[in-house]
């Protein structure tokens, strides 16, 4: 360690105007330098190896099979979100129920669908019909029987997909919930239900609106984990993007630069996610703002950080 | 005739565990008086404030505000809970104001005190949404309806959770330590509001600290020890001449 130099006020009273000279980072320099390289040593590979087939790349990219396969993987996305978040409120409310029995249940639940791979229920679902050759709606054990219906007419890939993506989701669903639900303090509920609000009018408009904050950004994460997921139902041949790209490639061998059309296109659909994210998280946080100018960041701002990761430059006033 | 009193509470208990909070408590206050518990921490003060609408549930014992029970009702001769729909009904009618003001965060100042009216009353956006710029001008916030709850000083808070308790045009109004998180320049204008609604003739029930605000507002002074009420009386007589020991001790430490 260096010692510390003593200095006398008087040695001071020469000192040129103006802020103090930052210190460098010359470390931060050769690390930039480093990485540099790798990016343009990496680019360099990409473009020049031949392997890569970019023209085929070219080819394919907006091909109409392929744009068959993202919409699909679009529709996944969405259908098996929509039954991940509506079923994850229904278990994450039990779960907080002081009712004993849902609350275990809904532990229960949430053992079993987060303690089992998603593939392994995926293809459970799909070969539901070996287990339950037909499937009955009705009441249990005693009621009447409404319909009868045969399992696998019922259960398509598409269904089983969605049934083994969006229950499992629920499952992860229900506990960013709860912990959303939680993190709203005991006093709102209280103001709520003390100005002769029922318990599901402040669950709706005073505490789950609360909730979202926290519920809002690890949502984003899973939606967009759900959007990759979702190539595991090109196992139990549903064609989204993934099978797509192998259904084109099984035929012409040119595996790389089909799977790169895959990826190029799972690249820019979860970039776009992100976005929304964080524009959604802009908008619920807006309340949240200690201060006037911080709550008043404008929309064109979120955006911006969401697609670049980082806030644009603003003009500071003078001064 | 003796008009009936607009909350009569009656042998209220209430136990956490092994720990008995409330020991039969009996209290009467009529329309348009002022009600002052006073009592050291844990004198079980709050924890009765909350037994009047219900946000606990007494052991035993019944609570009746302007003629209606709260969260009870008789059925033969032995009371039953009562449904969330009758329990609500009641509630709407006791404003409550909390120590931790409890605004809802996520909405306006406008919106926290216009939210209950258009969702509990069912009136329309357009008249609550008036009320509540009334209600906001005469706890001196008209102009800061669009700010958000975090965006206020702790005493403009509670005086807009003041404006939004009232906005349920309440006829009893519950205050739970309404300034003990304030700081202390702060505590003023809170007061202030209070009194104003006490000279309006607004039946209070006020769970206090402020010794001086009890001497010049309340009608009756309530001193609770121990989950019982120990003492009550006039201001002038409890604040003055306490007959009861805990209270002078009490007294001595507060002033």
């Amino acid at each position: 360690m260096t010692a510390r130099t003593r200095v006398a006020a008087e040695e001071l009273a020469d000192l040129l105007p103006g802020p103090p000279v930052p210190l460098r980072h010359p470390g931060r320099w050769v690390a930039c330098g480093v990485v540099a390289l790798l990016v343009l040593w990496f680019g360099y590979i990409v473009v020049t190896n031949p392997n890569f087939q970019w023209d085929v790349v070219g080819r394919y990219l907006f091909g109409a099979d392929i744009l068959r396969g993202v919409l699909v993987t679009i529709e996944l996305t969405i259908t098996a979100m929509l039954i991940g978040i509506g079923l994850g409120i229904v278990v994450a409310l039990m779960r907080l129920s002081s009712n004993g029995l849902l609350s275990s249940a809904a532990m229960l639940y949430i053992t079993f669908f987060r303690g089992t791979p998603a593939l392994v229920q995926l293809i459970f679902w799909f070969n539901l019909s070996a287990l339950f050759p037909t499937i009955t709606i009705g009441i249990p054990f005693f009621g009447p029987v409404f319909a009868t219906v045969n399992a696998n007419a019922l259960i398509t890939p598409f269904i089983a997909a969605n049934l083994g993506l969006g229950l499992c989701e629920a499952a992860y669903m229900a506990e960013i919930v709860r912990s959303g639900i939680l993190s709203v303090d005991a006093g709102q509920q209280e103001a709520a239900v003390a100005v002769g609000m029922t318990r599901a009018q402040a669950m709706r408009k005073v505490i789950l609106p609360q909730a979202l904050r926290v519920i809002i950004p690890p949502t984003g994460n899973q939606v967009i984990g759900m959007l990759k997921y979702t190539s595991l139902a090109s196992v139990i041949s549903v064609t989204e993007l993934l099978a797509s790209a192998e259904l084109v490639y099984t035929r012409t061998f040119e595996t790389i630069p089909l799977l790169i059309v895959a990826s190029l296109w799972y690249v820019l659909l979860t970039t776009l996610l992100t976005a929304v994210q964080r524009v959604l998280e802009w908008h619920v946080g807006r309340s949240h703002s200690d201060t006037r100018a911080a709550a008043s960041s404008s929309f064109g701002e979120a955006l911006w950080q969401g697609l670049f990761g980082f806030r644009p430059r603003r003009a500071r006033p003078a001064g | 005739m003796a008009v009936a009193p607009m909350v009569v509470a009656r042998n209220v208990h209430k136990r956490y565990g092994d720990v008995e909070v409330l020991k039969g408590i009996d209290l009467a206050v009529d329309a348009g008086k002022v009600v002052c518990i006073i009592g050291a921490s844990g004198a079980g003060k709050s924890t009765f404030l909350r037994c009047i609408n219900h946000l606990e549930r007494p052991d035993q014992g019944w609570v009746l505000v302007d003629g209606q029970l709260v969260g009870l009702e008789k059925i033969g001769r032995r009371l039953h809970e009562t449904s969330e729909r009758n329990l609500c009904a009641a509630r709407a009618g006791i404003g409550m104001v909390f120590q931790r003001f409890n605004l809802f965060q996520h909405m306006t100042v406008l919106d926290n005190v216009a939210l209950a009216p258009t969702l509990v009353k069912k009136q329309s956006r357009h008249i609550a949404v008036e009320r509540a710029l009334a209600l906001l001008q005469r706890v001196g916030l008209a102009t800061k309806k669009d700010r958000y709850p975090r965006q206020l000083s702790g005493g403009e808070q509670q005086r807009v959770a003041i404006a939004r308790a009232l906005a349920m045009e309440p006829r009893l109004m519950l205050f739970d330590e309404a300034t003990s998180a304030l700081d202390p320049e702060l505590v003023g204008e809170v007061l202030d509001v209070m009194r104003s609604l006490a000279r309006d003739g607004m039946t209070m029930i006020v769970v206090t600290h402020e010794i001086g605000f009890a001497r010049e507002v309340a009608d009756e002074v309530v001193f609770m020890d121990g989950g019982v009420i120990a003492e009550r009386g006039l201001p002038s007589e409890i604040l003055r001449n306490p007959r009861h020991e805990r209270t002078r001790e009490f007294l001595t430490r507060v002033l």
